[in-house]
């Protein structure tokens, strides 16, 4: 089975002569419970893709697809019900005024459960914060604390496919170790499908199965986790990033 | 070899409603014309230790040590006027993000030859001539042009050595990079680290390199730093970070997911309240 199904996606922005494609014929299949990850440059269009699939943009064209249904134009409640995405800043994906209890009940009540107050607290359990947290405002959490009641948040429809965009480039490497431990503890769980965009290669080769590589809106390469491992890859952009992300600095 | 630096007994401190917070708490440390890397997570005082050094804070924090010398100047009891003079001509400080520091109404060029003109009396032209010749060594591909662009029409890696050009220009001895590439990619931030790397060889620079990102600091700098806390918990020699022994440094290593070596968890940071009490390591050469 497939969870995502993206065929011929192009994205853009601006009309007429101002028109830039960001994203140019993407084409890629996610399988049910697999983890993907798109690799590539700030500007490369990778966040771009994601955002398209979670209806976010809405000049696109092509064809994609979710669980072998097509996406329209407007994305259904079924739709969320089903897919949910964790945003790269902590600090700016969370209401500052919304306590971790009202930011996770508001996405509780809008998907129609009713046992609204144990969920809360289990959903916490889940993602290691405790119901200690429960009644903070955002300001009173670290980087790491945020980002893990992002994931409360992405997960509390129970979704079975997740958009990850840059799910810890603003965290410190400590705390990042702890983040990407908990998805990988939550996708063996629930057995979620992941959609991973990162620039850094070291992250999407511990969390990823296959990876795309990205440029210029297009996608370049696609590889598996063991070919991109053992730096092999027939690209030349491919092969350039991976230098430019394990070889040493200084020159000789 | 005499030290361009020396810093010893160091502490940033911040008032609050609950008493006193300490950034920095007592580091000390000397630079020589070498790299020195400060690495630690957010909070663990690096970029206040690299703000200090030139008097950088802003009111009501305060600075204190027992000595602070650079060069022949005694930083602690040096005044501002003193200071505007260290500032660019002695010692200069590249900030994390070129959207932020770079003004935004003036050309890069305009930038570029201010800071030049402060501290030197030199005419427009040659002002203009040096200008486009330190471009030129920043690797920026047509200068004459970028020196009439703004800030907005530059993108961040370009940004980025526009910075280090308009740190550079006034010929400084010691230079700070607080986190000079956090913002770009990896296959730009190779790009810019050559550049600097250069540019610090070149003219037997000192460089103060603070980033948290370990590996990056082993393979750019001589010597290495570890703040945990506002303390200096480990120094060692970069090339030998692997070997470190301080568990807070062992933690540090052991959490980065590694793409030749993959495992199948992350080794997560066990904090123990000892080593934000254990006294500084003394850096001092």
């Amino acid at each position: 089975m497939t969870a995502i199904d993206l065929s011929d996606l192009t994205v853009w922005f601006g009309l007429g002569a101002d028109r830039v494609d960001a994203v140019k014929s993407a084409t890629f299949s996610v399988a049910t419970g697999e983890s993907f990850g798109l690799v590539g440059e700030s500007g490369s269009g990778k966040s771009t893709v994601l955002r398209a699939i979670a209806g976010l943009i809405d000049s696109w064209s092509g064809d994609m697809r979710i669980a072998d249904t097509p996406l329209g134009r407007r994305r259904t409640r079924a739709f969320y019900k089903q897919v949910q995405m964790v945003f790269q800043g902590p600090y700016a994906s969370l209401h500052p005024r919304h306590t971790v209890d009202r930011v996770l009940g508001e996405v509780l009540k809008l998907h129609g459960f009713s046992d609204i107050d144990s969920r809360i607290d289990r959903l916490l359990d889940d993602v290691g914060l405790g119901k200690g947290f429960r009644f903070r405002y955002p300001h009173q959490l670290s980087g790491g604390q945020r980002q893990r009641v992002a994931i409360a948040r992405a997960l509390a429809p129970e979704p079975r496919i997740v958009l990850l965009d840059e799910p810890t480039s603003a965290l410190d490497v400590s705390v990042q170790a702890e983040i990407l431990n908990l998805l990988s503890d939550l996708r063996a769980e629930r057995g979620l499908t992941y959609l991973m965009v990162s620039h850094d290669l070291g992250v999407i080769g511990h969390m990823c199965d296959r990876i795309a590589v990205m440029q210029h809106g297009r996608i370049v390469d696609l590889l598996g986790v063991d070919e991109m491992r053992s730096l092999q890859t027939a690209h030349p952009y491919t092969q350039h990033l991976l230098d430019s992300s394990v070889r040493a600095i200084r020159q000789p | 070899m005499t030290n361009l630096l020396d810093i010893e007994n160091l502490r940033v401190r911040f008032p609050t409603r609950q008493g006193h917070f300490d950034a920095v708490r007592g580091i000390s440390f000397s630079l020589r014309r070498e790299r020195l890397g400060i690495v630690g997570e957010s909070g663990s005082g690096k970029s206040m230790t690299g703000r200090a050094i030139l008097k950088l804070i802003r009111k009501p924090g305060q600075i204190t040590a027992d000595r602070m010398q650079m060069g022949d100047t005694d930083l602690l009891t040096a005044s501002d006027k003193q200071m505007r003079r260290i500032r660019g001509r002695h010692a200069s400080m590249i900030m994390q993000d070129p959207k932020f520091s770079l003004n935004p109404v003036m050309t890069v060029g305009q930038q570029i030859t201010e800071a030049l003109r402060t501290h030197e009396r030199i005419s427009r032209r040659d002002a203009h001539a040096r200008a486009i010749k330190m471009l030129d060594a920043v690797a920026i591909r047509s200068p004459e042009r970028v020196m009439d662009l703004y800030p907005h029409e530059v993108s961040g890696g370009m940004g980025q050595r526009i910075m280090i050009a308009m740190m550079l220009i006034p010929d400084p001895e010691i230079l700070i990079a607080d986190e000079p590439t956090s913002a770009l990619d990896v296959s730009v931030q190779l790009q810019v680290l050559g550049i600097l790397d250069k540019l610090v060889t070149d003219r037997g620079m000192g460089l103060i390199f603070i980033s948290h990102d370990l590996n990056l600091v082993s393979n750019f700098c001589d010597r290495i730093l570890i703040m945990y806390a506002g303390r200096v918990v480990e120094v060692c020699q970069a090339g030998r970070l692997h070997e470190a022994t301080h568990p807070y440094t062992r933690g540090l290593l052991n959490s980065v997911p590694d793409l030749e070596h993959p495992r199948p968890r992350l080794d997560v940071l066990k904090r123990d309240p000892a080593w934000a009490e254990a006294p500084s390591v003394s850096a001092l050469t």
